[in-house]
């Protein structure tokens, strides 16, 4: 039987392990604490206290003075606010701390850079580059299926978009 | 709370002796405007204003219901964090949240949560193209009426950044008593956490996940397209369901296994008290019997109906009253016998 690592008091029934970035972490928690470190929701099933871990990864607080000075025009929020609360203020705020944000973005999902669905508001270059995108998995999948009537065709599409791109 | 019009839960669906549900949500903000948690009452009434215009301007207006978390009775909005239509944090959100919810209860968008924008959609058995289909179309729908958060580098932009990217989050509800017993999920959440996925109980405040109900989700949401999430998950969850239906062979062999089957079935049909932890370890040997087809003329559509109607903030929403413990598990032992068919 295993206690859990949070209190040190209840059986452990949730475990959680989590692998970021090839570094692997384990804990066992009993239902309380699970609960109150936000596991017991279906919610969040990310199964992390993100607030603890992004402080833990700024933890510099010889720098904490110099970067509250730089606050985000759209809530206010300072770059270790958010390390503190693990939590953007507001869109923008991913804007301004960009480059300091990343990292910890990075070691989160494992990688950086889009994929995927883009709202119409999306800048016209993206969603060419998205559509371009498309169409060159849809050209693999064709060629792979011997379509090749299908493959001239996209062909054609893709050298289109190409040559608005210049 | 609970109208009479048709679930989506009423029903089980494709690979449903193992897959209970599937469920997609989307998180999605406006651009501009600062996460719920820095917005006034005001400005979040505004928001909500924005999303319940959006869904008025379409066709499917008709289909949705709309509810100010504010006027919510306490054990309607614990239902629904049961029925997982909410989050728990939500549920005692108050007034300046809503939430927009399809009349079947399949889809629910919450307002005000974390994110300005939850979309969620909920399907019985697996179906994840299903599932991500709708709520593409809903997010296609309030994309037309309103300009989301969006970043061509860091995707939709989240309060929290686990979510950045697609901000989807999907998952599969299983029923895994098999594995379960065999001691195999620890290490089945060892191997889907180097895939990007996460598997964990949903059910089971005691000492072990009540009824063997586990949820299997993606986890990474940035650098990954919702495809290809939702093939990543696809991939495991059907390895998985073969690995419960082995492990169920085998227990099958085992004559203790048919014993407590039948023996769950006689408690289920006869106690006049039942828990919500005794119930689900009880249904889930039943589900598991009435799956191998050892018990017959009970379907799984009754029993997903059971297991969302037996918890114990719906079965007070559905009185329309208030009940202490004792008092819940008669109910609950009531209706588990009337919907069991037994005799007395
Ligand atoms: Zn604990
Ligand atoms: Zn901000």
């Amino acid at each position: 039987m295993m206690l859990c690592q949070h209190c040190g008091k209840n059986v452990a029934t949730t475990f959680i392990k989590k692998t970021i970035n090839g570094e692997t972490t384990q804990s066992h928690l009993c239902s309380e604490c699970a609960a109150e470190l936000g596991y017991d929701s279906m919610f969040n099933s990310f199964g992390f206290d993100f607030g603890n871990f992004w402080g833990s990864l700024f933890a510099e607080p010889a720098k904490k003075s110099l970067s509250d000075a730089v606050r985000c025009e759209g809530c206010g929020h300072s770059f270790s606010e958010i390390v503190e609360s693990g939590k953007a203020g507001c869109p923008s705020c991913y804007t301004t701390f960009y480059d300091r944000l990343l990292p910890s973005i990075q070691r989160i999902h494992g990688k950086t850079g889009h994929t995927g669905k883009v709202p119409t508001g999306a800048s016209d270059k993206l969603k060419k580059d998205k559509e371009l995108e498309r169409l060159r998995a849809e050209l693999a999948k064709c060629i792979a299926a011997q379509q090749y009537e299908k493959c001239a065709e996209l062909r054609d599409r893709i050298r289109e978009l190409e040559k608005e791109d210049r | 709370m609970r109208n009479k019009a048709a679930k989506w839960y009423q029903m089980s669906g494709a690979e449903g002796d193992v897959v209970i549900s599937t469920r997609v949500r989307l998180a999605r903000n406006l651009s501009g405007v600062p996460f719920p948690a820095n917005l006034s009452q005001e400005r979040k009434l505004e928001v909500a204003k924005k999303a319940r215009d959006a869904i008025k301007a379409t066709k499917k207006a008709d289909e949705f219901d709309f509810l100010d978390m504010g006027n919510i009775e306490a054990r309607d909005a614990l239902s629904m964090v049961e029925r997982h239509l909410i989050s728990p944090e939500f549920s005692k959100s108050g007034k300046g949240s809503a939430l927009l919810l399809k009349k079947d209860e399949s889809v629910s968008i919450m307002i005000n949560e974390e994110d300005h924008f939850r979309i969620q959609v909920m399907c019985p058995g697996l179906d994840l193209d299903g599932a991500y289909r709708i709520a593409d179309e809903i997010d296609d729908l309030l994309d037309s009426q309103v300009q989301f958060a969006f970043d061509d580098r860091l995707g939709y932009l989240t309060q929290c950044p686990t979510n950045l990217g697609t901000g989807m989050r999907a998952s599969i509800m299983l029923h895994l008593p098999a594995l379960h017993e065999r001691g195999a999920i620890q290490q089945l959440a060892n191997t889907v956490s180097k895939l990007g996925l996460t598997i964990r109980g949903l059910y089971g405040e005691g000492s072990k996940p009540e009824g063997a109900i586990y949820q299997l989700s993606n986890q990474v949401t940035l650098g990954i397209s919702e495809q290809a999430a939702i093939e990543n998950l696809k991939g495991i969850a059907a390895q998985i369901i073969r690995e419960e239906r082995n492990a169920r062979e085998q227990l099958r062999l085992n004559p203790r296994f048919e014993d407590r089957v039948w023996r769950s079935l006689g408690l289920l049909q006869t106690a006049r008290m039942m828990s919500h932890d005794e119930f689900m370890s009880l249904i889930s040997n039943l589900r598991v019997g009435v799956a191998l087809g050892i018990v017959d003329g009970i379907s799984l559509d009754t029993i997903s109906e059971l297991i969302n109607d037996a918890q114990p903030a719906t079965i007070m929403a559905a009185a329309r009253r208030d009940m202490d413990p004792s008092e819940r598990d008669v109910e609950r032992a009531k209706m588990v016998r009337t919907r069991l068919g037994a005799k007395n």
